[in-house]
């Protein structure tokens, strides 16, 4: 990988010892097993273009099995578009393509004859801003696994009720479920949505900014929810929140841009990947440090 | 049918198969089909109007005058009086609604604010672009012809009542796209508002106003049941609109169409051929201007 | 139609009303010259209203209650109007039932399948529907279609013979010109404003909506049902309803392919007659009572297409509205 000419980094005087991100202190070393598991997403020399415009260059990284993957960096360094590149979301955007190439379990995501609508059955979604459908509470959940052929009315309420726990929102909407599901708040929305993801019973749960758009109370029970449902998926969150980077993830991917003087142009770039105590205690790439010390970004 | 993948089994990513593939494919390939039965009429519509009166069209078609008698073939007479009824009904009428539409869009826009006046307007205004043609050219009659008798005018007090409210609205939503900025920037200069609004917020949504009303003038062209009533169809050319029966393209084709007589029906596609070239004229200017003089679109 | 809010810079600070005499005289005229236009839609109706009743009063007066029975003759002074009224619905559902699965058809595949740059050509050719004057297409329907479906219909007649509901509706009296001729023209007519209403409607959805059914693993039509069809099936409710109130109104396409025979039947390839139509063929000639009875009919088609068309605005308004509350 070559060296960046400029960066947006502006390096400062060197200080004596970092700051400690107090947030640190939350992270239990003993939850991240030193030998990681299988691996679930490899990705190798990704770059993504809109149309000729190159979002994102040259990503290799390993994604492992029922860790808390973090994708953390300045905003317009590509990590949304990384992000989705690994559930073929990028797919819907015209002009959108992907040279390198992404494995999911040994399988190429992006191989002529796979269907994209059989890899986002296996790997789901959550957004920015909560979405769910203009129908009830229970229609919304129940939809992934009516349109995978689900007809029998005990059998989906079970996985309608499974879900709806597995997102710790059953107790709060069990005696309301044909209300409609625009009739919550914030951070109930976001957790239907999640029970609504959970419900097609997915491999991996890749999450786009999930809290950003909830207050602190909501942002907390989801990530608690993170940390329960992790031994049973395994989860990929963007994040501009570095807190929450160190609270509730194994491993961080730290992302940056490239500017491009001549076509004034940025381009994100994979910076430094590593288990999170790592990258939050002992960066060893400058732009990490002065990321994750909270001097940029 | 869980996806968590048993170690060392390679997930399956192919397409899904069975119905659920299918059933989106033959959804899509209904979705083109009812594009194609749009095109399928239209077509033959289009195909068969030029062929028949592709033939009949002639200088003498165009400027003959009078119109003959349904017995006679084609060759004899012409179709003058009809287009020039036509020209001079639907330009009158374009002249009374047009102006008197944009001044409605004006006040909905610039003086109605949110008050119950402007929404009732609105909202009227809207309902009567469904009021069938035929009930406008009942109603001129009613009000009018018992009085004054047939005339071009009050075929085009119909026509008029017909295009006003489909003025009113396009030339609203081109008002209303004219920004704000534009606006206060006229008013700190000291400007009263109708200045403003006259000298600035018109110019600025002209192209769109303009090719709002020539698709307004377009459907009028190829009204025929408002005039049924108010011109009364006649063969000689009448240069008076303010007088005197008339008659009118639509007027003509309508009453060739029943007629069994050849010569009458060869009349009758030449007549639909004139007219659809001046609709469909009109249609392409209408774009036109919209390309290339519209500043402010959605 | 929504209106505006913005202060209104033009009134000046302090004064007690816009027409407060400190503006010019030449600002105040220009206000009150577009408000009298405004207004002039609202005169205008109430004018339709009154002045065709009064022409037809001398009909709702000779026969009350009895304009709704099927007795039309005008040779006795026999002015019951059933048929025309059962004309003018049918052939408006049948336009509708064909019109309305292509239209919407046509939205769908408009914002979600094509991509942008093959949507102007099609969008294109549907106003081209559009630009086609109604009476041409009567001409063609009567000189070419008619004649052409006039086969189709004998043969799906001697088909359906004996089969107990099809030979109702599709069996003998046949002809080219009928109530079913007469509907499918009027679907022609009517397929470019409901395509346009509902392509309005379809693309309001918001596209993240849309993004959380594919990110389940939808198929494209799983993904329309989920998340698009619940958010504009109000607006679409509200787009038939216009085509409804369209169809019921077209006089001229109906008055040439209709078949012109006052009956009620539920052959619907027999020939039939509907209100506009029998008004554009009959006035010139109708005197005394028979013309205040085609009068009559104007008003009824007037009473009829408001009230479609005020349910229709109410239905987009409301769900519009319930959007932008959500």
């Amino acid at each position: 990988m070559e060296q960046p000419e400029q960066n947006v980094v502006t390096q400062t005087e060197p200080q004596t010892e970092l700051p400690r991100a107090a947030a640190l202190q939350d992270t239990r070393p003993s939850d991240v097993p030193d030998s990681p598991g299988a691996s679930v997403f490899d990705a190798k020399n990704v770059s993504c273009y809109y149309g000729s415009f190159r979002a994102v260059t040259d990503v290799s990284l390993t994604i492992y099995q029922n860790e808390i993957t973090a994708f953390i960096g300045p905003s317009g360094c590509g990590k949304t578009t990384v992000l989705r590149t690994l559930n073929r979301m990028n797919d819907l955007i015209p002009g959108a393509h992907v040279e390198g190439d992404v494995h999911y379990r040994g399988e190429s995501l992006y191989a002529k004859d796979v269907s994209p609508i059989a890899v986002r059955r296996r790997i789901g979604m959550v957004f920015q801003k909560p979405n769910p459908f203009p129908k009830s509470i229970y229609d919304n959940v129940a939809y992934g696994p009516r349109i995978n052929g689900q007809r029998n009315k005990g059998e989906l309420d079970e996985i309608v009720e499974k879900s709806l726990r597995g997102a710790a929102l059953w107790d709060e909407v069990k005696d309301r479920l044909k209300n409609s599901g625009l009739s919550l708040s914030g951070g109930q929305a976001q957790r239907l949505c999640i029970a609504r993801t959970l419900a097609v019973e997915p491999d991996v749960v890749l999450m786009d900014e999930p809290c950003s758009a909830l207050d602190p109370i909501a942002t907390g029970a989801i990530e608690d929810l993170m940390r329960e449902i992790k031994q049973r998926y395994t989860i990929v969150i963007v994040t501009h929140n570095m807190q929450q980077a160190t609270r509730v993830s194994d491993r961080t991917a730290f992302y940056s841009v490239l500017r491009n003087e001549e076509s004034d142009t940025r381009t994100g770039v994979l910076v430094e990947y590593g288990r999170t105590q790592q990258i939050f205690g002992d960066p060893q790439d400058t732009r990490t440090q002065a990321y994750v010390t909270g001097r940029m970004g | 049918m869980t996806a968590t993948a048993v170690s060392g089994q390679a997930p399956d990513l192919r397409e899904p198969k069975g119905w659920r593939s299918t059933k989106n494919r033959i959804m899509t390939v209904l979705m083109v089909t009812s594009f194609v039965l749009v095109i399928i009429p239209l077509g033959f519509v289009l195909f068969t109007v030029i062929a028949k009166g592709a033939s009949i069209i002639s200088w003498q078609f165009l400027t003959g005058s009078p119109i003959p008698p349904n017995v006679l073939p084609a060759g004899i007479g012409g179709m003058w009086p009809a287009i020039l009824g036509t020209i001079e009904i639907t330009a009158l009428a374009t002249v009374m609604a047009v102006p008197l539409g944009i001044l409605g869009a004006i006040y909905l826009n610039e003086y109605g604010g949110k008050g119950w006046l402007a929404a009732l307007i609105g909202f009227m205004s809207d309902v009567m672009t469904g009021v069938p043609s035929i009930v406008m050219g009942l109603f001129i009659f009613s009000i009018w012809v018992l009085h004054f008798g047939y005339s071009g005018l009050a075929g085009a007090f119909a026509l008029g009542c017909l295009m006003l409210p489909v003025v009113i609205r396009s030339s609203y939503e081109m008002l209303r796209l004219v920004p704000d900025s534009l606006r206060e920037g006229a008013y700190a200069l000291g400007a009263t508002k109708a200045r403003v609004t006259v000298t600035v917020v018109l110019p600025a949504a002209i192209g769109g106003i303009v090719s709002g009303s020539l698709l307004a003038v377009a459907r009028a062209a190829g009204e025929t049941a408002p005039l049924l009533f108010t011109i009364l169809t006649v063969t000689e050319a009448n240069t008076n609109v303010f007088s005197g029966a008339n008659t009118s393209l639509p007027s003509q084709i309508f009453s060739n169409a029943s007629q069994p007589y050849t010569g009458a029906q060869d009349r009758g596609w030449g007549a639909a051929l004139t007219l659809i070239v001046i609709c469909f004229v009109l249609m392409i200017v209408a774009r036109f201007v919209t390309a290339r003089f519209t500043r402010y679109s959605r | 139609m929504s209106t505006a809010v913005k202060a209104d810079p033009a009134v000046p600070a302090g004064s007690a009303s816009p027409l407060s005499t400190r503006r010019p005289l030449g600002d105040r005229g220009f206000q009150i010259l577009a408000l009298a236009s405004g207004l002039l839609v609202l005169v205008i109706l109430v004018l339709i209203a009154v002045s065709t009743s009064q022409q037809a009063s001398s009909w709702f007066s000779a026969e009350g209650l009895k304009i709704f029975t099927n007795n039309w003759d005008p040779a006795t002074n026999q002015f019951g109007a059933l048929a025309f009224i059962y004309g003018t619905a049918i052939t408006a559902v049948i336009a509708i039932i064909m019109a309305v699965p292509v239209s919407v058809g046509i939205a769908l595949l408009l914002n979600e399948v094509v991509p942008y740059r093959w949507s102007r050509p099609i969008v294109y050719v549907v106003d081209l529907l559009a630009v086609v004057p109604s009476v041409v297409w009567g001409l063609w329907g009567i000189l070419v279609f008619a004649p052409w479906i006039q086969h189709i219909y004998a043969s799906i007649a001697s088909g359906v013979k004996g089969v107990p509901v099809l030979d109702a509706l599709f069996g003998s009296p046949t002809s080219g010109a009928s109530f079913f001729t007469a509907g499918i023209i009027l679907a022609f007519m009517i397929t470019p404003i409901v395509t346009s209403l509902s392509r309005e409607v379809i693309a309001t959805v918001p596209q993240i909506d849309r993004e959380g059914a594919y990110a389940l693993g939808a198929t494209r039509w799983e993904m329309i049902t989920g998340a698009v069809w619940p958010h504009s099936q109000g607006g679409v409710v509200g787009a038939v309803l216009l085509g409804l109130g369209r169809a019921m109104g077209e006089t001229i396409a109906a008055a040439l392919v209709i078949g012109a025979s006052p009956v009620i039947t539920s052959h619907l390839f027999a020939p039939g007659y509907n209100m506009p139509a029998v008004i554009a063929n009959q006035f010139g000639e109708a005197s005394g009572e028979f013309r205040a009875a085609l009068m009559g009919l104007g008003v009824l088609l007037f009473v009829f297409t408001i009230i479609i068309n005020v349910l229709a605005r109410g239905v987009v308004e409301r769900s519009a509205r319930r959007k932008r509350g959500a």
